[in-house]
């Protein structure tokens, strides 16, 4: 499983013009634990989104190759992209409180995912959704299943979303802000649990965060995105090696629990960076 | 004015850095009117309500007749070069009693919605604002009203004083208002919890300020949807009262009595009721659109 | 110095909910102090409490040796003020900046509110251009400057900061954090901040509370935190996560 993006570009059109929100990004993603790192509005979420073409309707998307496993994504008809989302690739979003169904338990919703991508009976089902929850490190799985989303806590909701999107046992999951409605401890288990899954399965992770010391804690390679473009490619164990004046400035910018800084450094952006 | 000066007060108002407080008002003003004129629709709206408007506080100089002479001898006439729009079942000049109707059916909806509008505002801000009890014993009154039939409430108030149609004006306010009272309930709500309310409160404001200042500007886009929505049904409402004796009194023309009288003729004088109840569908639409833009207008996120 | 605030037994309840219980502290003028702790753990309970947004808490509070009751006097709201988490709710949409810094003014009654809001929007680095503009025109740092900003316009002695870079992108977290304590050093500020991120509370307060499940388990200074001399498990736990992510 290959995802291969080269020279991607994501456009909107406003009142006032043309709004290019993606220019010409590259990469290449493998079975690896990939992250994509940059503040709101660098594009980061369209590019991960691209390779599911789940865009606005209103995006103009061009790319000189965006393949999902030699799966051409931008000329694919929306059968076989049903057949990659979902199937091959999960979505995992920032606030479980908006992504699952307020009016099912969380059992039922992962039965449906169960059912949806396998001829399983009822039952079949019921016990794949109990399995999945264990494997999310539910203590009580049949508790939870019957739970409704407003009677899990963040950190659960999120567990339950995680179970959800393994059910078809996907190649690819994408994980957009997987933790950031969450408290530290809380997040640090679920990335414990993402880490895990994502290598006895073998899957491939990509994941979107604001937060460079998370991801690249976390990831074996990261791509910094900075107003539509990746500015830095690095494996996450050089970060400190960092060139980009953007990616050493998301660095000394943040405020340090183990020395003491005076003052935190103010990124000076460079306009040279825009270009 | 020369195009130079036109150039230069339109770079005033629409600067980015205005200097002061007036400038930057106007300027907004400006920009909302741009705005409204680009919306086509909206400004049509606006020219038929103002096209209404005007005919009707002119009808004594543009009504070739006098609304209430009757001609007995050209009753029900279809339009000609004399009577343009015909004339109904007592041969009066229809277009006259249209222009003169308007004044009537126009000067209700008007004095109606001036009164409706304010009075579910601040019953519903109010009780949305407050909550608890308050809130409980203005809804429950909003139920009773809202739980009788329109017409009927309306009948009985109208029958109680004297009709007419300054009472007629009262009794539809005063079934009306209920559905205004919810929703700006519900607007003060979702409103109400908000940090910026929060923000407000912590400056110390009263409670008057912050629902006057604050809240009440956040109710006032879906409001006037709903008031322009509702125009044709409080059109209805006056011509219903007026068919029942109990709003305005023959013979002083109302477009909803118009065609309560001539509804008999519908097969074969046709134009009769038709007439009145295209200037009832041409206002109300009217209303709509000029509401429709107007929310668009008002809602700055839009911009 | 003298003390600015004292918090003696703080208790919110909401219906059975024990959210904030035995809650104490005491903050200097002119001193920072930090609340830090889980969702849930009350750290913004306390603070709601303390601003005068909840009226139903028992305990004692002062506020400059003034014990506060249930509903606030107007000059409390004058001398305290606080600034909110999302910069994007905080905001009134329909009202543009001036707007939004003049009503403390006319609130309380202050004059000449044209050179006050200039001096604000100079005070907090925004240009005067956003002046007439509404919140969404601006971008989340430059909202949360007008928030700041409005915070200030009565010229309060305590600032109350809840959250107020947690919504942020780190690099306008580091700018509205250097503003916080150029203001502090040039207006003697007392501020109380409450905030889920050890290392933000750290940077800009002198003393942290640990709050967990509604109590106060720990008060350390910072300095015994960075140093990890806390001994709260909880504290402890709030610390090795931190660190480990500074760690490359």
């Amino acid at each position: 499983m290959d995802i291969l993006i080269d020279n991607l570009t994501i456009d909107f059109p406003t009142a006032q013009g043309v709004s290019q929100a993606v220019r010409g990004v590259s990469m290449k993603i493998g079975r690896e634990k990939f992250g994509i790192v940059g503040e709101s509005g660098s594009g980061k979420s369209l590019t991960a989104r691209s390779i599911l073409r789940l865009l606005p309707d209103s995006a103009i998307v061009r790319a000189d190759a965006l393949t999902f496993d030699g799966v051409d994504v931008m000329r694919a008809d929306e059968s076989a992209m049903r057949a990659i989302r979902g199937r091959r690739a999960g979505l995992i979003m920032q606030d479980p409180k908006f992504s699952l169904n307020p009016v099912m338990t969380a059992g039922a919703q992962i039965e449906e995912a169960v059912r949806a991508h396998s001829k399983a009976g009822r039952r079949e089902a019921r016990e794949k959704a109990i399995d999945l929850l264990a494997q999310v490190q539910i203590r009580d799985p049949k508790r939870v299943a019957d739970a409704y989303p407003h009677e899990l806590s963040g950190g659960m909701g999120q567990r339950v979303m995680i179970a959800m999107m393994l059910a078809p046992d996907p190649e690819l999951l994408i994980a957009d802000e997987p933790t950031s409605a969450l408290d530290a401890t809380v997040q640090a288990e679920i990335l414990r649990l993402l880490d895990n899954l994502v290598s006895s399965r073998g899957m491939a992770l990509i994941l979107i965060s604001h937060d460079l010391p998370l991801v690249s804690h976390f990831c074996d390679r990261v791509a910094v995105m900075y107003a539509g473009r990746v500015v830095e490619e690095l494996k996450a164990a050089d970060l400190a090696q960092a060139k980009h004046g953007y990616t050493r400035g998301l660095l000394e910018c943040l405020p340090t629990l183990s020395h003491e800084k005076r003052r935190l450094n103010v990124m000076a952006r460079d306009p040279a960076w825009l270009a | 004015m020369s195009g130079a000066t036109a150039q230069s007060w339109r770079d005033w108002l629409l600067t980015d850095t205005p200097a002061s407080r007036r400038q930057a008002a106007w300027g907004r003003r400006y920009r909302l009117w741009r705005d409204f004129q680009a919306n086509r629709l909206a400004m049509g709206g606006l020219v038929v309500v103002v096209v209404l408007m005007l005919a009707s506080m002119l009808a004594p100089v543009l009504a070739p007749y006098d609304p209430g002479i009757q001609n007995l001898a050209n009753r029900l006439a279809r339009p000609s070069a004399a009577h343009w729009l015909g004339t109904d079942e007592l041969g009066r000049d229809i277009l006259s009693r249209i222009l003169f109707g308007g004044q009537v059916t126009l000067g209700m909806v008007v004095a109606v919605v001036i009164m409706v509008a304010p009075l579910g505002l601040a019953i519903g801000c109010i009780a949305g604002y407050f909550g608890g009890t308050l809130d409980r014993v203005l809804m429950r009154v909003t139920d009773v009203f809202l739980s009788f039939p329109r017409l009927i409430l309306a009948l009985a108030f109208v029958a109680a004083i004297k009709p007419g149609v300054t009472s007629a004006v009262f009794a539809i306010v005063l079934t009306a208002w209920p559905p205004y009272a919810r929703l700006a309930r519900a607007e003060t709500l979702t409103v109400r919890g908000t940090d910026y309310i929060a923000a407000v409160r912590l400056t110390g404001a009263s409670s008057f300020r912050i629902i006057l200042r604050h809240i009440v500007p956040m109710c006032i886009g879906s409001l006037v949807v709903r008031v322009t929505l509702d125009m044709s049904s409080i059109i209805l409402t006056a011509a219903s009262l007026g068919f029942l004796g109990m709003g305005a009194q023959p013979p002083s023309p109302e477009w909803g009595a118009m065609i309560a009288t001539a509804r008999r003729f519908i097969l074969e004088q046709w134009w009769v009721p038709t007439i009145p109840g295209v200037a009832i569908f041409v206002a109300s639409l009217a209303f709509n659109l000029l509401g429709d833009g107007l929310r668009d207008v008002l809602d700055p996120k839009q911009r | 110095m003298s003390t600015m605030i004292r918090v003696d037994d703080l208790g919110v309840r909401f219906g059975s909910f024990e959210a904030a219980r035995g809650v104490s502290f005491a903050v200097e003028k002119g001193a920072s102090f930090g609340i830090v702790g889980e969702s849930g753990s009350g750290k913004s309970t306390v603070l709601r409490a303390l601003s005068g947004l909840n009226q139903d808490w028992s305990g004692k509070m002062e506020i400059a040796g003034v014990a506060l009751g249930p509903r606030r006097p107007k000059d409390f709201f004058r001398r305290v003020q606080m600034v909110f988490q999302d910069p994007y709710g905080s905001l009134h949409p329909r009202q543009t900046v001036d707007r939004a810094l003049s009503e403390p003014l006319e609130v309380h009654g202050i004059a000449d509110p044209e050179p006050r809001i200039l001096r604000a929007l100079a005070e907090v680095a925004l240009p005067a251009a956003v002046r007439f503009r509404y919140p969404h025109q601006l971008s989340g740092g430059q909202r949360q400057r007008v928030a700041v900003a409005r915070a200030l316009m009565s010229e309060p002695d305590v600032l109350l900061l809840d959250e107020p870079t947690s919504a942020l992108d780190v690099s306008v977290q580091a700018e509205v954090l250097n503003l916080l304590m150029d203001l502090q050093e040039r207006r003697n500020l007392t501020y109380v901040m409450v905030s889920h991120n050890l290392a933000v509370v750290a940077h800009l307060c002198s003393t942290v509370g640990v709050m967990q499940g509604g109590e106060m388990v720990e008060t350390v200074t910072s300095a015994d935190l960075r140093a990890g001399r806390a001994s709260h498990p909880h504290t402890r736990e709030l610390r090795a996560l931190s660190m480990e992510l500074e760690e490359p």
